[in-house]
């Protein structure tokens, strides 16, 4: 259903995606992992059309979504949702409010500054909510809110959109343990129970093991690794992350517990 | 600093002669900097002497003996106001259309100069702007706009238009267009863009990505500023009205320039200019300082 074909992304003379391929057939939950820096971000952002690509091309179900400009964009925006590690709500709104903001693409300017959503979408607004099981801070400003309840407003615009694709830029790379896993489990029902396509950016090995049907590494702008999770040994993480020996998995972890067992010297080094 | 090596010296870069390159290069441009001060403030002086001199050649009867009238013409028109203090109640409710008139011009060239500014404020604004490109072409226009004068465009406008309050109004609007879209891109600039980016994420447009990203955010700020302008742009109405803008500026002018017989009338609309200015420099202050204090909250 999406395929990615060449695709290369220039900020000035250096590549952040290089020459990326690869292909997606069937909605299935998608981990990317790589080092900072590595591009993951920018390629995500690629297919959400927020950055235009260098060259190559970005096919959804047989339309070429790298070349679509202005009103088309936006509505291929509206059809691909995004999770950002900093929300990006707008933090003087209520959550409702934010929440509707994931149809803003089908409604007017006017509807916009009046305010005037249907009374429909309101109400789904708040059933998304409540199935995220936030659905008793409706009515409060954003910014009132805890980081992970903050992320789960911002997968319940994502899903206000009813989007095809879901791309969650390392949704909880700024959350403790607990608010993270729960964050991911509602990642992973989403994709379970509305078959959507998640592709998600992940800073742990572990998180993308534990929810991910495949998982695709990447290294200074390549794909250095592209396989189902239990491929990915610690030789492959090596690589991935062009680690020493002394390369720790444990180190990229946030699961409670996991660190306690290593020291935290090696987690440093 | 725990790391005891850190104290010896290193063989590979010599920190001395580096320092002092840096220590030299730096002197040489504290000292560059001094120099453009001194000639800075040397041509200032300069200026300030040879315009006063100019100032005073021109002056017909001289700067220093027109100095000691200038006690003169209050006391004239204080001592006839005071002799006609009676017919002041009058006097005030005759020029209330006029003040009227002078509010109006203020409150519409704010209103259509505020939202001309914000325009101008974020199409000038990296991150904001519906055409990045355009950016540097905004700044200028909107540096232009504040740099000319009100009175400029008033007398060139009155030329073209004939007087009335419709020259004031396109020449303070024009004038608060330049001011405020400079004071807004200078509070949009500080935007925090990450509810922009999220707003783009889901297909929002360009205005609603401002209605809902930007205006909650900078709402308070702009708002205090607006309403510093309108304080400011009743001055300025007041002041066009003299070069036949109407409004009480208008009056005045004829009052004055009537000569002895209507100092009681320019009296009265001296006092009607002060109450109103005063009045409204209190009132925006009080909402601005409410503004301020919520914004904290
Ligand atoms: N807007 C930009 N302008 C210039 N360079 C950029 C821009 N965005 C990203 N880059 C560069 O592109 C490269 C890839 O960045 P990207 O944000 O995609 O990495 P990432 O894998 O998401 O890293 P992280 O885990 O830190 O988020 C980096 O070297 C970065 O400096
Ligand atoms: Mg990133």
């Amino acid at each position: 259903m999406l395929s990615i074909s060449g695709v290369t992304k220039k900020f000035g003379d250096k590549a952040a995606v290089n020459n990326v391929s690869f292909q997606i057939d069937e909605p299935a939950f998608i981990g990317i992992i790589g080092r900072s820096g590595a591009g993951k971000s920018t390629l995500l952002r690629t297919i959400n059309r927020l950055t235009d690509v260098t060259s190559g091309e970005i096919q959804f179900e047989n339309s070429c979504i790298s070349k679509l400009k202005r009103n088309d964009r936006r509505r291929w925006q509206s059809e691909c949702a995004m999770i950002f590690q900093q929300f990006n709500l707008v933090p003087r709104m209520d959550v409702v409010s934010n929440v509707l903001h994931g149809t803003l693409n089908k409604r007017s300017t006017l509807t916009t500054l009046f305010n005037l959503y249907p009374t429909e979408d309101i109400h789904r607004a708040v059933e998304i909510l409540d199935r995220l099981g936030i659905a008793e801070h409706a009515p409060k400003r954003a910014e009132a809110l805890s980081g992970g309840q903050q992320q789960r407003v911002a997968i319940a615009r994502a899903l206000m959109q009813d989007p095809k694709i879901i791309l969650a830029d390392e949704p909880i790379a700024s959350l403790d343990p607990m608010n993270a896993q729960i964050v991911m489990d509602a990642l992973r029902r989403i994709h379970e129970e509305d078959g959507r396509l998640v592709i998600a950016n992940l800073h742990t090995l572990d998180t993308a093991r534990r929810y991910c049907d495949r998982v695709i590494g990447m290294r200074d702008g390549v794909i250095v690794f592209d396989g189902p999770p239990e491929e990915l040994t610690t030789e492959a993480a090596r690589e991935i992350y062009d680690a020493g020996d002394d390369f720790s998995e444990e180190a990229t972890s946030t699961e409670i517990g996991v660190l306690d067992r290593t020291e935290m010297v090696a987690a440093v080094a | 600093m725990s790391n005891p090596n850190s104290q010896e010296p290193n063989p590979k870069r010599p920190p001395q002669t580096d320092t002092k390159i840096v220590q030299d290069s730096y002197m040489a441009m504290v000292q560059r900097k001094r120099l453009y001060g001194g000639i800075v403030l040397l041509i200032f002086v300069l200026m300030m002497v040879s315009g006063f001199m100019v100032a005073d050649s021109r002056n017909a009867g001289g700067f220093w003996d027109g100095l000691k009238n200038v006690g003169d013409y209050p006391a004239d028109v204080l001592s006839e106001a005071w002799e006609q203090r009676a017919e002041l109640p009058g006097y005030l409710f005759k020029f209330l259309p006029a003040l009227i008139e002078t509010i109006n011009i203020a409150a519409v060239s704010t209103l259509v100069g505020v939202v001309a500014g914000f325009l101008l404020a974020m199409h000038g604004t990296r991150g904001l702007a519906y055409f990045p490109w355009a950016i540097p072409f905004v700044r200028r226009t909107t540096d232009i706009m504040r740099a000319v004068p009100e009175i400029v465009i008033a007398l060139l406008l009155i030329f073209v238009l004939g007087g009335g309050p419709v020259p004031a109004v396109i020449a303070i609007a024009i004038h608060t267009a330049g001011a405020i879209g400079k004071l807004f891109s200078e509070v949009a600039e500080n935007v925090d863009l990450k509810p922009v980016e999220g707003l783009s994420s889901v297909g929002a447009n360009w205005t609603q990505r401002v209605l809902l990203g930007v205006l909650p955010q900078v709402a308070p700020n702009f708002l205090s500023y607006s309403l510093l302008r309108f304080e400011i742009n009743i001055r300025a109405s007041a002041i066009l009205g003299f070069v036949g803008a109407g409004g009480l500026g208008y009056e005045l002018r004829n009052a004055m320039s009537w000569g002895p017989g209507l100092f009681d009338e320019a009296a009265a609309i001296f006092i009607l200019l002060f109450a109103t200015i005063i009045f409204f420099d209190q009132l925006s202050s009080r909402y601005r300082n409410q503004l301020a204090e919520g914004k904290s909250a």
